[in-house]
């Protein structure tokens, strides 16, 4: 099958070179540091850190979809059980958090492999199918084990202290924390899909056979990136255990897998910060909704159908298309 | 008492019927799935959710207009393809042109609506539906205890599958659905209005699976979520089968129904995880699938 | 020309997507005629086979079939008017026997062949009803895929480089059949490569080069153009 379609909803991000350089360019950088700071004295900071956990949750996944081309419907499995490993480690063998998110990220690597390994010996459609059911079994083995806790969950885990130094107990400390994991996955992300590896994903996205034939092993390169996207996935897991400071069977089941689906698909695929965008709306919608019962799966639905339907470049597609009309038009006014 | 590979054989004749049970219901909802699969192109997210329509819908007929079980069987599979029918026309035509993950993207979104929509009105706790008269009670076969319901649904979902597989491996009408799941171009260019056929097979797929849900009403609880969860395993069931095959998707969803079955009795910790365990093995040593012709 | 068209484009432009294949093709086919489209690959033969058939959707100018519009018509619709197409890839399915592939194509009007008919201008395929269809060899297929348009009632027929990859003898033996067929009274438009062969069936040539026509040639003419036919076609 063609992952064209998807292709066509690339963004600004899409083409570029290397890290960019100069004021001009590193002002939007810069901007949106200074927002990272400042934004939990004008918002509740644990809802932002909410937020900063799914993006990059989202990041994650989008680096697959956007760049590969390969939908995954099971990342939950690696965002929740990061969660538990990272979880468990802080609570019952009392590591400090960064210890226990490296611990939780690796597993999710080594996770991330066998997974990638029997996903990808399906195309297309088959390979959301064979992420979904992976999940699932990720799912009933956290429902039955015993360091999961099933239907309880890991409860009550600490926050701990920064390399034993700095207690992240107050909600602006795990902020920035958070806000730091978030800074570093980010720019990883970008870096990966801006150096010559990026590029060949893109062209195993855009014609696989060609990529074939141009000498790439492209289920080599697909299995690094299904690697690092589920690494990367383990990170945001194991890091919102921090927030919340607790892990739940709600981050292993297929609707989480699907929820990072929708955050993707409404900010934008393909877009770098479409999936942070669409992190944002998502978990704002929640927020706004959880009193209504089934109301948000309701309108979550809704947003997947319309998406589809109607809206398929999502948010930051769609803004960023319209500001290069505005630029053509201006560069090249209309002869009158 | 008798034993059967060390298990007293009421308990191992019992879990294997149960497995048959849950084959038969396996086998038909892949069959859909495959059908759907090989004409649209489309992987059915809301498979799940025909399934659950045609349990609710009988539910729903028999307490408000007093609809018995058997017109359900008819009527049920009757509405929900009906409601396909609109789907496919009124949303996932719009959709053929496009990279195929968006059906799969429109399915699960209509698939979130639907259940969202009954747990709003219904809950989520089952409700009861009773088994019909006719088919109360059970038999002794000497070795085990055979509940004439269970006997009935194998059978029935057995029917339904060689019948189906009759009408498209035998029939003019078979032929011609198999020739436009190659290459739906020149079936019309041989005149097929290939539009409709793709319309009509998307609802008997729904039908197939509400038929399956009607016939799971009396032995599941009837709630807004019970299709959610199995499709998961249908979809396993049709990565282990193939989607190419038609034959492929019945009989693996019978194997996986008896495979599971089995692990009840000897390890019955994995049983919820073996539909998955056997998708990754046979993704590994024939990624194909067992029927299946080509990735 | 004396009898009156049958098949009448006039300015036809074709899309694939981005790309731009037909810049405007323009020809008639009368009732009864055999023409054939000659030129290279890619020149926009089988592209101009697909538009009139409707298969290739994204087109403009006009189709006119028996004083009939067609360009906004789809495939379905065109071929319910009379005209059957047989692909250059054969199209012989392969979930299909040989039978199953034979009467596929639905009878959409009177005055077709009967089955016996087709059996008796291909025996071959009598013979091999039961195998599977893509199990025949290139030239079995071939005779398939012109047999089971036989029997629709269509009497216009687009045949797709018919010849492509055959050996003489099959070559000749589907040269007969298009004998045959224009004495039956049916009207074909032929994309070939091969001229010779095309000179042995058909009444007029059209030469198709970059999705225009470039020339016609009358049947009888083709030995005097011979030089000129073999510098289009870069033979």
């Amino acid at each position: 099958m063609s992952t064209n379609e998807m292709s066509k909803t690339l963004g600004p991000d899409g083409g570029g070179g290397a890290l960019v350089v100069g004021w001009k360019a590193n002002r939007w950088w810069i901007a949106g540091l200074i927002v990272l700071a400042v934004a939990p004295f004008l918002v509740y900071p644990i809802f932002l850190a909410k937020i900063l956990c799914f993006a990059l949750f989202a990041i994650a996944f989008n680096l697959l979809l956007g760049y590969v081309g390969l939908l995954s419907f099971g990342h939950a499995a690696f965002f929740g059980m990061a969660a538990y490993i990272s979880g468990h480690v802080m609570k019952e063998w009392g590591v400090t958090p960064e210890v226990a998110i490296l611990i939780a990220t690796a597993s999710m690597a080594v996770l991330g492999v066998v997974f990638g390994m029997i996903a990808i010996r399906r195309q297309g459609i088959y390979f959301a199918m064979v992420t979904l059911a992976l999940s699932q079994m990720v799912y009933f083995l956290a429902l039955q084990s015993e360091f999961t806790h099933g239907e309880d969950g890991i409860q009550g885990i600490p926050r701990g202290a920064f390399l034993g130094l700095v207690s992240l107990e107050s909600s602006l400390s795990i902020y920035y924390f958070v806000a730091g994991v978030f800074v570093l996955g980010f720019l990883f992300v970008y870096r990966v899909i801006h150096s010559p590896f990026g590029q060949v994903l893109k062209s195993v996205r855009e014609n696989e056979a060609r990529a074939t034939s141009l000498g790439y092993d492209t289920d080599r390169y697909k299995l690094l990136a299904f690697t690092l996207s589920a690494t990367l996935a383990g990170l945001a897991g194991a890091t919102k255990v921090l927030v919340f400071q607790l892990a739940s069977l709600t981050d292993v089941t297929w609707q989480m897998s699907g929820e990072v689906v929708l955050m993707t698909l409404l900010g934008g695929v393909g877009t770098i910060l479409g999936p942070v965008v669409g992190a944002g709306i998502v978990v704002s919608m929640h927020n706004l909704l959880a009193e209504i019962g089934s109301v948000t799966t309701i309108v979550q639905g809704l947003i997947f159908i319309l998406c589809v339907l109607v809206f398929r470049r999502g948010v930051v597609g769609e803004v960023s298309a319209w500001l290069r009309r505005r630029r053509s038009t201006k560069k090249h006014p209309r002869a009158g | 008492m008798m034993e059967i590979l060390g298990i007293p054989a009421p308990v191992f004749l019992g879990q294997l019927l149960l497995g048959a049970i849950n084959g038969a219901f396996y086998a038909v909802l892949s069959l859909g799935l495959a059908l759907i699969f090989g004409l649209l192109n489309l992987i059915n997210f809301a498979h799940g959710t025909f399934y659950m329509l045609g349990a609710f819908v009988s539910w729903l007929g028999l307490r408000y207009l007093g609809i018995d079980y058997w017109t359900s069987l008819v009527v049920a599979p009757l509405a929900v393809a009906l409601f396909g029918i609109v789907i496919e026309r009124t949303m996932l035509k719009r959709l053929y042109d496009l990279d195929h993950l968006y059906g799969l993207l429109l399915t699960f979104g209509l698939a979130l609506v639907i259940e969202g929509v009954f747990r709003q009105l219904h809950g989520a706790s089952g409700q009861p539906y009773a088994i019909p008269s006719a088919l109360s009670g059970g038999v002794n076969l000497g070795f085990m205890y055979l509940p004439v319901y269970r006997a009935w649904v194998i059978l029935a979902s057995l029917v339904m599958c060689l019948v189906t597989w009759l009408i498209i491996e035998r029939t003019k009408l078979g032929a011609l659905l198999r020739a436009a799941t190659e290459n739906p171009d020149l079936v019309r260019a041989f005149g097929v209005n290939v539009s409709l056929m793709i319309t009509v097979v998307f609802g008997f797929g729904a039908a197939l699976a509400a038929f399956a849900g009607v016939l799971a009403a009396p032995i599941y609880s009837v709630n807004p979520i019970m299709g959610a969860n199995l499709i998961i395993v249908v979809f396993a069931v049709v990565v282990i089968g193939g989607m190419g095959s038609i034959m492929g998707a019945i009989l693996s969803g019978f194997l996986l129904g008896l495979v599971e079955g089995l692990t009840k009795v000897y390890w019955p910790e994995a049983s919820s995880v073996v539909a998955f365990m056997v998708m990754a093995v046979v993704l590994m040593v024939k990624p194909a699938g067992l029927f299946g012709r080509n990735a | 020309m004396t009898r009156e068209s049958l098949l009448v484009l006039r300015d036809l432009q074709t899309w694939y997507g981005e790309s731009h294949i037909l810049h405007g093709v323009s020809l008639d086919v009368a009732e009864g005629e055999v023409v054939t489209l000659l030129g290279r690959n890619g020149a926009g033969k089988t592209t101009t086979l697909k538009s009139i058939m409707g298969l290739a959707r994204h087109r403009r100018g006009s189709v006119a079939f028996g004083g009939q519009e067609t360009v906004h018509l789809s495939p379905n619709r065109i071929a319910r008017m009379g005209i059957a197409f047989c692909p250059e890839e054969r199209g012989i399915f392969s979930s299909l026997n040989v039978r199953e592939n034979l009467t596929l194509p639905p009878v959409i009007r009177d005055g077709g062949m009967s089955l016996d008919e087709v059996y008796d201008l291909f025996p071959i395929l009598l013979e091999r009803g039961g195998s599977v269809g893509t199990k025949l060899s290139g030239g079995e297929q071939q005779m398939l895929a012109i047999a089971r348009i036989l029997r629709t009632g269509a009497k216009f027929l687009l045949l797709d480089e018919p010849t492509e990859g055959l050996a003489p003898v099959i070559v000749e033996q589907i040269g007969r059949i298009i004998n045959v067929l224009k004495e039956r009274g049916y009207t074909i438009l032929l994309v070939e490569q091969n001229f010779r062969f095309a000179s042995t069936v058909a009444d007029r040539h059209y030469v198709v080069e970059h999705g225009r026509i470039v020339d016609e040639v009358s049947g009888n003419a083709v030995s005097s153009n011979r030089e000129k036919l073999e510098a289009y076609l870069g033979v």
